[in-house]
């Protein structure tokens, strides 16, 4: 029963290795910590006022000892440094073909976007096995994303993306919190992660209690909706850059600089058109700030992303 | 040598100090004595200590069941707001260096007051209409951004009295930056013939220390706060995305500061720790040096680990893996700090009244914090940690368990000094234990169910929480019995005290050397003291240890 008190439940592949790190520099504390406290303790009694203690010091400073209880936990620092960092980066390597889901915070709830345009809130289900990237913004104010038993928290940031990644390893269903405090009911911003077999995953991404009518995909709707088609359909006399398969590769910018296009990039150029242009194009483009919110942006991105380039693959 | 109870029953209450020079209401509110102006803080961050305690046990009561059943979520998030900002900015901060350190660094240098007494008074009265401001926005119906002022929540989104809240910090961080540039110059321009640098008490060294944090680091959170005011009052767009800014910018800025004040919290702290070690082993502090540039060195190293609060911001991996390594560092000198207090115990003569209780209290409760501030400090283990019940234990191991404890002995060790009066000494030493325990039980569930998950500033949290939080709770009890007591005795001790004679403890040090209290100018102005003898020149009388 004791373990409900001491360890959280660990489901995913990062997990045993952040309690293997938080086990070893806890006893690496814990060490540090009875060794003082035992030194404490036998002092105070051997020197105690009235004990026939030897009170003879003909040194009352040592150099030696000063250098050595500084350079030895600095050493320890530096490798603890080391270890803790690797596994540091392990949170930020995210892995290639991730499958993405899209989160949105808002006062006091959190929206989830599956790439088939299935949309969740408060309540999240993955596969077992398959590593998932979410990217993540805020309509509001800050938010963080904390599973507590994947070992993973991330801050949501309006006005940008921030991503964590995460493989679970255990079906079950485990605690969703927001852990940046955002107002009144941030205690509320609560939900639940639910880790299902693959199998039952496909059989829940099939039901049919949130998918569109529509044989168009959500993201497809609100490309059309909004006309981005008719300046980006790639024509030689087309006022905007043609989009399609252009994801993930580099563009030229009006000042010459060369970018990645990113969903951050695909984000500000909606928001923000002319902040950075693509060479060869004149600042026409709306600002659609106001016309398009979080949630639409991340399916407008999805489906951006999923536009291949027919020309090319002609 | 006389013992300590010899030098007692001969003891008798001076006609001339500074208590006694003058009666009026008047002479206490306009006074520019180092002394009186100490006396007046103790009275007001007393007040605000009782005040935040309130707050502390409210949330406790709250806590004790998974729903929010007592209060609801708006008054939750004002309490624990108003329960931070009212004792960082209005109790820890000015603790011991506003209060022990105003009254001692003048007596322990051998000089009659501050180099700028009106500039002492004017910090008091600063630190009073911060004071204010914080009841202001009691009064009109609280603050709910938490003490730290996240934006754009709290420059946007917060229907509450955010602008007079950081009126109230901003007018504390003004107190504090007067008080620190009153101990510098004071400290390099006043001291005693023969009083050099390397004779001085460590407490005053670590007063240099935390001054210099103060001087360099309030005017930049003084900076930030009315940034935040401008952005809520006129909309200008610093830190909110939506007109143009940039919220993580607002964290950088914050912690700038936020972090080495963190330090202002503690060094004073240490610099007690220091004197009443060696007071009661009857020895030289163990590799003075060392413990003397531990202090600077935690005050430089600590300007550079602001974004340890950051790693899972949105702040860049690179700046992630530079703050680390830096923090990493700056656990080694605190790390000397302790190592030279245990070993200043060795072949002293140790005695455990009250102010020893709660200095071994001190260390041992700021082991637990400093320690399990490495596993925060850690990138890897801190995404889990960060903003849950963890962090909240650690920062109260360090800032109660440290700092409340350090105050709480230095003032049981200079309470004779600073009154002329003993207190009940048993009743000390049960108040240090009763802390002690009550603290331990209080905090240390806090760091398994922050391990668990349990989110930091929840007031409706997992039902399977609660056995931990009914635990810390019960011990949040038994450590505010810890604190009502010496509100007892110390004020009893006033009327009913025996007088303390000049040096109870029979301890080194020239404010041991004038009588207690103290004189309006600190000693005999005829015959102003000279320095001929290192700090903590104790020695033991071996020919005695035999008899006893």
């Amino acid at each position: 029963m004791f373990e409900n008190y001491l360890m959280p439940e660990s489901a995913s592949t990062i997990a045993p290795r952040v309690d293997a790190l938080i086990w070893v520099l806890t006893g690496m504390s814990a060490f540090f910590f009875f060794a003082v406290v035992a030194a404490l303790a036998f002092l105070a009694i051997k020197y105690r006022k009235g004990s026939d203690a030897n009170r003879d010091l003909a040194h009352p400073d040592n150099d030696a000892l000063e250098i050595t209880w500084t350079v030895l936990p600095t050493i320890l620092a530096v490798v603890m440094f080391v270890v803790s960092t690797a596994i540091f980066l392990q949170y930020r390597q995210i892995p290639e073909g991730a499958s993405e889901i899209y989160v949105t915070g808002k006062q006091w709830m959190w929206k989830l976007q599956h790439p088939s345009g299935k949309r969740e809130i408060n309540s999240l289900h993955v596969p077992v096995g398959v590593p998932i990237k979410l990217t993540m913004t805020s309509e509001d104010v800050l938010h963080s994303f904390f599973v507590p038993a994947f070992r993973v928290k991330q801050d949501v940031l309006p006005g940008r993306y921030t991503t964590l990644w995460f493989e679970a390893t255990k079906p079950g269903t485990y605690h969703l919190f927001c852990t940046e405090y955002c107002g009144t009911d941030h205690s509320r911003m609560i939900g639940s992660v639910t880790v299902l077999e693959q199998a039952d995953y496909q059989r829940w991404l099939e039901s049919d209690d949130s998918v569109m009518a529509s044989n168009l995909t959500p993201g497809e709707a609100l490309y059309a909706k909004h006309g981005c088609v008719t300046c980006h359909d790639g024509g030689d006399a087309a006022r905007g850059p043609m989009l399609a398969g252009k994801y993930g590769t580099e563009e030229t910018l009006n000042s010459g600089e060369t970018i990645i296009i990113d969903d951050e990039y695909i984000r500000e150029s909606i928001y923000n058109p002319q902040a950075k242009l693509v060479a060869g194009y004149a600042p026409l483009m709306p600002v659609f700030k106001n016309l398009i919110n979080e949630e639409e942006l991340f399916l407008l991105i999805e489906h951006i992303k999923s536009m291949e380039d027919t020309e090319a693959s002609n | 040598m006389h013992t300590i109870a010899e030098a007692q029953r001969s003891a008798v209450f001076p006609e001339v100090n500074y208590l006694s020079a003058r009666h009026t209401v008047a002479s206490w509110l306009f006074t520019v004595d180092h002394k009186r102006i100490a006396m007046l803080y103790l009275v007001t961050i007393s007040i605000m200590f009782a005040l935040g305690g309130s707050f502390a046990a409210l949330i406790r009561l709250e806590l004790l069941t998974p729903a929010g059943d007592l209060l609801d979520s708006d008054t939750y998030n004002k309490v624990f707001t108003l329960h931070g900002v009212i004792m960082i900015f209005f109790f820890l901060i000015p603790s011991v260096p506003a209060t022990i350190g105003n009254f001692l660094i003048p007596l322990m240098i051998g000089c009659k007051d501050l180099a700028f007494p009106r500039i002492n008074l004017l910090s008091y009265y600063l630190y009073l209409l911060g004071a204010t401001f914080a009841i202001i926005v009691l009064v009109r119906g609280g603050v709910d951004t938490g003490w730290t002022f996240y934006t754009p929540y709290s420059s946007t989104y917060a229907q509450t009295e955010v602008f007079y809240a950081t009126m109230a910090a901003f007018a504390a961080g003004f107190s504090s930056i007067l008080t620190g540039l009153n101990f510098i110059v004071t400290i390099h321009k006043m001291r005693a013939p023969g009083m050099s640098w390397f004779r001085m008490p460590l407490f005053v060294w670590a007063h240099y220390a935390t001054s210099l944090i103060q001087i360099l680091g309030t005017p930049v959170v003084a900076i930030t706060l009315v940034l935040l005011a401008t952005e809520r009052i006129w909309g200008v767009g610093i830190f909110n995305p939506n007109i143009g800014g940039d919220p993580v910018l607002f964290q950088h800025l914050f912690w700038f500061y936020s972090h080495p004040a963190v330090y202002v919290m503690i060094l004073p702290g240490m610099g007690v720790i220091s004197e009443v070690i060696t007071c009661f082993s009857r020895k030289r502090i163990f590799g003075y040096t060392f413990v003397a540039f531990s202090s600077l060195a935690i005050a430089v190293i600590g300007f550079l680990v602001w974004g340890h609060h950051m790693y899972v911001s949105g702040q860049s991996v690179f700046a992630g893996i530079v703050f680390s390594f830096i923090t990493f560092l700056v656990a080694v000198p605190s790390a000397i700090k302790v190592f030279n207090w245990t070993a200043t115990l060795y072949k002293g003569e140790i005695t455990f009244e009250a102010p020893m209780i709660y200095a071994f209290g001190f260390m041992g409760l700021f082991l637990v914090g400093g320690l399990t501030g490495i596993l925060l400090g850690s990138m890897g283990a801190d995404v889990h940690f960060h903003d849950t019940y963890f962090v909240v234990a650690h920062f109260h191991y360090v800032m109660v368990g440290g700092m409340v404890m350090a105050f709480m002995c230095g003032l049981h060790f200079w309470w004779p000094k600073m009154t002329g009066r003993m207190y009940n000494e048993t009743l000390g030493q049960i108040s240090g234990i009763l802390v002690f325990v009550g603290f331990n039980l209080t905090f240390m569930p806090q760091f398994l169910v922050g391990y668990l998950g349990m989110p930091r500033r929840y007031h409706v949290y997992s039902e399977e929480w609660q056995m931990l939080n009914v635990m810390s709770t019960l011990g949040a009890t038994i450590l505010g019995l810890g604190y009502i007591l010496p509100a007892i005795y110390f004020p009893w001790s006033l009327f009913k005290g025996a007088p303390a004679g000049d040096n109870p403890w029979d301890a080194k040090g020239l404010e041991w050397e004038t009588t207690s209290p103290p004189p309006t100018f600190n000693f005999d102005e005829e015959n102003m003291p000279v320095v001929t003898e290192e700090a903590y020149a104790y020695v033991i009388e071996r020919n005695t240890l035999g008899a006893r």
